[in-house]
């Protein structure tokens, strides 16, 4: 028998993240016994490395912005494919999200009259993003981190233990969620992991598991996100008999840097844009302007004088179409460069230099020009910078309810953050990310400690075999022998990933990465880890490595089936948006070792929501049929 | 460009380990944490390291390059000669875990001992107002990426095992006088960084300054300004009592 530490807890919180913390916070203000447990230090999930800011129609710099506003930006951005009631809980509620952040201690950048102050970012009609210069997402983090400590010390002087009702477990990586039965059939019963430190496993005894792990980009070559965004908790899920929907959409920034090598895909920040900063081509042209799709041209401007008014006068001017949403601009510099008219180095300028004084530039974007600066030697305040597409955000994600983030299909299974799906259909707007995971990972800290309410003394119990067979699946790279090794296996699929289910997407292409991730599949399942348990990044990798392989297919499956182009998904050989897909959400769920997808339709949108946005726009999106309800529809 | 470099790396555990010779291929524009990833992917799976972001955001790379602090991310190689060797040894002030993975718990214990942000009762969310001018200072300290550098520097722990009880170090430092400089904090700071926290031990060498990757000024904007206000916090008990019941109002501090 394998040896193992053993904890019992309400509500297990996997991730520290935004959506994470936040989650653990209402659990444990809701009277529950709560851990959190994650991959990194406490306080340095990827959240952190949020830049630009967290949006909320808090109305401080426009006071024309309202949830309405807020809620429209949202489902346009996401091209109506949005969960409606997500986005709409989610515009009601992130002004709450933000003003109790204040109230933790979070230091807004402020507004002249001493408000928080709120920036434009793409596709937010207003300025809307809460910031903190270029460093928001540290901001958040730290804000949330020091409330529990805070939530701990009342503990220390109550109880005598600052853990007895809040603990984290920090690098320590969940490998399985366990049931009370067959997966299908069972409910959550605890969570199986181990140390990083030690390679010791543990093993969680709850009856509700919050899976707030973020995104996937590390199966990606070139993409902003960190080593943890391996897509584990999507594969927890998965494994226990949850479902995904939505992973063709994926959300490649327009903007990361393309050089050096080493740093290509790190991001730069939409706030570069929002504050003034332009895209030029090779011939030192803005060519945006050439590319503002049909259904957003009465929103942006067609010359460049208007778009520079825009920025000083807001109310009587279109915005500049380097603010359209990321897919829009993405697709854009995917074109120029292949055109021929890009960088010396594969990308686009990014410039501020020529539009914003030194001081302001160091002032409003000091981690931007930190970043340039020390890692590739460019003076942003002189120069342009050099930027290309980077895979940045996955929408798709677990399918949860809108209200408690409960999983439809296993009990005591919740969800919130990036690693959840739905809010933010086929495109993510930026800022809408930080404010999701605080309005729905609350939700969900809410929603696991009802439904554990609810089960009174019934509390589902783990089988134990299932712990010996998760400690075995942990252990089995050791065991195996002549097998590859698993960074080796890492770099096959990122690249296949990044060529061949990438920004643009083709059914032949497509079709190759099934082949390969097929054939990758058998090769992950015989690699090899040489060493011990004991802080090894070679095991660790490999245990990650299954979860990305999983999320894979699902992306490539989704990506095959959907034959339209819609925000994150963009298939050249079915180029156009095609209302009837618009009503289609795909589900990925597991079945022993496949992945199999099925249609299933979205949720229909409430009339009284429809009734927001005027006719003649939803017939961009909406078959004529679904409008027949809309106040001026045409009798 | 490419060219292989010598590096010594620390490979070792609780119960000791030695410096290790390794030669290894370094391209154009790299930094230090790719060089310890090249050495992963090729040479040595298991070596042990913190990262998250490589882009200097996470504070988690941290460790000792040639003897100095530093994020792995942020080192550029091209700050070394092709045939210099390059050492990269743990944090010293922490206890080794594995290779270049100390354990920092130390820094998460002296955190949970400042008492939180304390708003004035009553004040609801959505009501706070301050002004960009007197939030800056406490926003200088909240760049903080908790990489912890500054804790290993600073002499008054780095060899001194005996004084961490008492001395919560620069990074600690900063927190509290983020605190006291917060226009709507309104809990008393400064006693407790000298009665709790060490800070008469700092003798203001300013190591910590120098090392910091965000540039905060440490020694001069929070420890230096802290050191005075708890002279005065203690040896004008009128005043310390006073501005604690009206609530300090911004700019009356100094
Ligand atoms: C560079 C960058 C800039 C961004 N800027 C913005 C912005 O300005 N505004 C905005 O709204 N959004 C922004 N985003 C997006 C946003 O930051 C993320 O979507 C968001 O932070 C995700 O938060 P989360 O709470 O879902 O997860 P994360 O913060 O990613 O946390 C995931 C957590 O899960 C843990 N975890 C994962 N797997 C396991 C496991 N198996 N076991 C245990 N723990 C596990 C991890 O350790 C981590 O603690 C940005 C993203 C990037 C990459
Ligand atoms: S200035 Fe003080 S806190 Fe900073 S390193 Fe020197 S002694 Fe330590
Ligand atoms: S103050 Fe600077 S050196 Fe110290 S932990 Fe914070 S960022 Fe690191
Ligand atoms: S990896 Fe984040 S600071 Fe170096």
């Amino acid at each position: 028998m394998t040896d193992f530490e053993r904890h019992q807890y309400d509500v297990v919180v996997i991730g520290s993240g935004g959506a994470g913390l936040r989650a653990a916070i209402a659990a444990r203000e809701a009277g529950k016994k709560t851990a959190v447990v994650c991959k990194s230090l406490f306080g340095k999930a990827h959240t952190v490395m949020a830049e630009g800011g967290i949006a909320a129609s808090m109305g401080n710099v426009n006071d024309n912005d309202n949830w309405q506003v807020h809620f429209r930006d949202t489902m346009r951005g996401g091209k109506f494919m949005n969960n409606y009631r997500m986005a709409e809980l989610h515009a009601k509620e992130a002004p709450d999200r933000v003003w109790e952040l204040e109230e933790w201690g979070a230091l807004f950048d402020r507004t002249p009259d001493g408000k928080i102050s709120q920036r434009n970012f793409g596709g937010h009609e207003y300025p809307r993003l809460a910031h903190v210069g270029d460093r928001t997402g540290l901001e958040l983090i730290r804000t949330l981190q020091q409330k529990i400590v805070s939530l701990q010390q009342q503990d220390e002087k109550d109880l005598g233990d600052a853990e007895a009702m809040l603990k984290v477990f920090a690098e320590c990586t969940i490998t399985d969620l366990l049931l009370d039965d067959e997966p299908g059939k069972g409910k959550i019963a605890g969570a199986f992991g181990y140390y990083r430190e030690t390679g010791r496993f543990v093993v969680f005894d709850t009856a509700a598991v919050v899976v707030a792990t973020g995104g996937i980009g590390k199966s990606f070559k070139v993409t902003s996100n960190s080593w943890e965004y391996t897509g584990d908790g999507l594969a927890l899920a998965m494994r226990a008999g949850g479902t995904v929907l939505n992973m063709e959409f994926i959300q490649f920034h327009p903007t990361g840097m393309v050089w050096p090598l080493s740093v290509k895909g790190i991001l730069v920040t939409e706030s570069v844009r929002g504050d003034g900063g332009i895209l030029k081509n090779s011939e030192g042209k803005r060519f945006m302007f050439d590319y503002i799709p049909d259904v957003f041209k009465a929103k942006y401007a067609t010359t460049e004088e208007e778009g520079d008014r825009w920025y000083t006068d807001p109310d009587n001017n279109l915005r500049p179409p380097e603010l359209l949403p990321r897919d829009e601009v993405a697709r854009a510099i995917n074109s120029e460069v292949k055109a021929g008219r890009g960088s010396p180095h594969g990308g686009v300028f990014l410039d501020i230099a020529s539009r914003k004084s030194p001081d302001v530039i160091r002032k409003k974007l000091p981690s931007m020009y930190h970043q340039f600066k020390e890692l590739a030697d460019v003076d942003i305040t002189v120069e342009p910078m050099e930027v290309g597409p980077t895979c940045h955000y996955v929408m798709g994600g677990i399918e949860v309810d809108p209200d408690t983030g409960a999983s439809p299909s296993v009990q005591g299974l919740f969800s919130a953050g990036e690693a959840s799906g739905g809010m933010h259909g086929s495109n993510r707007l930026g800022g809408n990310s930080l404010s999701d995971l605080l309005v729905f990972g609350r939700r969900a800290g809410l929603g696991a400690s009802a439904y554990v309410e609810g089960l009174g003394g019934n509390k589902p119990t783990a089988k134990e075999e299932d712990i010996t067979k998760a400690a075995d699946r942990a252990q089995a790279p050791f065991t195996h022998e002549g097998g590859e090794n698993p960074y080796t296996l890492h770099q096959e699929l990122q690249q296949t990933m990044n060529d061949l289910v990438g920004i643009i997407r083709t059914d032949a292409e497509i079709k190759e990465a099934l082949k390969r991730i097929e054939v990758l599949k058998g090769r992950i399942a015989n690699m090899t880890v040489e060493g011990h348990r004991q802080f090894n990044p070679g095991w660790h990798l490999a245990l990650d490595l299954q979860s990305m392989i999983i999320v894979s297919e699902c992306v490539a499956k989704a990506a095959l089936t959907r034959t339209e182009s819609r925000g994150g998904h963009t298939r050249e050989d079915f180029p156009t948006m095609e209302s009837d897909w618009r009503v289609v959400n795909l589900i990925c769920s597991l079945h022993g070792n496949d992945i199999e997808i099925v249609k299933q339709p979205l949720p229909i949108m409430t009339n009284e929501l429809l009734s927001l946005f005027e006719h003649s726009e939803l017939e961009k999106y909406l078959a004529i049929d679904e409008l027949k309800d809309h106040p001026e529809a045409k009798r | 460009m490419a060219y292989d470099a010598s590096f010594r790396v620390w490979r070792g555990n609780t119960n000791g380990g030695e410096l290790t010779n390794y030669k290894v291929s370094v391209n154009e524009g790299e930094v230090v944490l790719d060089i310890i990833h090249r050495l992963q992917q090729t040479q040595t799976p298991d070596l042990a390291v913190r990262w998250n972001c490589k882009a200097g955001k996470c504070g988690s790379c941290s460790a000792e390059v040639n003897g100095k602090p530093a994020l792995l991310c942020m080192t550029r190689m091209n700050t070394f000669t092709e045939d210099e060797t390059v050492t990269v040894t743990p944090l010293r002030t922490f206890p080794v875990i594995k290779d270049l993975v100390t354990d920092v718990s130390f820094n998460y214990q002296k955190a949970r001992e400042i008492p939180s942000f304390t708003p004035p009762e009553g004040l609801k969310p959505g009501e706070y107002r301050m002004q960009q001018v007197d939030v800056e200072r406490s926003q200088e300290f909240r760049k903080c990426i908790e990489c912890f550098l500054c804790q290993d520097v600073c002499h008054v722990i780095r060899d001194h095992e005996d004084n961490k009880p008492a001395f919560s170090g620069p990074r600690f430092f900063i927190r509290q006088a983020e605190l006291d400089m917060h226009p709507l904090d309104t809990a008393s700071r400064k006693r407790d960084a000298q009665e709790k926290h060490g800070i008469g031990l700092c003798n203001i060498t300013k190591c910590c300054t120098e090392v910091c990757p965000e540039h905060i000024k440490i020694t001069d904007n929070a420890i230096i300004p802290m050191k005075e206000r708890v002279a005065d916090a203690k040896y004008d008990p009128l005043r310390w009592l006073g501005a604690k019941i009206r609530g300090r109002q911004p700019g009356d501090v100094e």
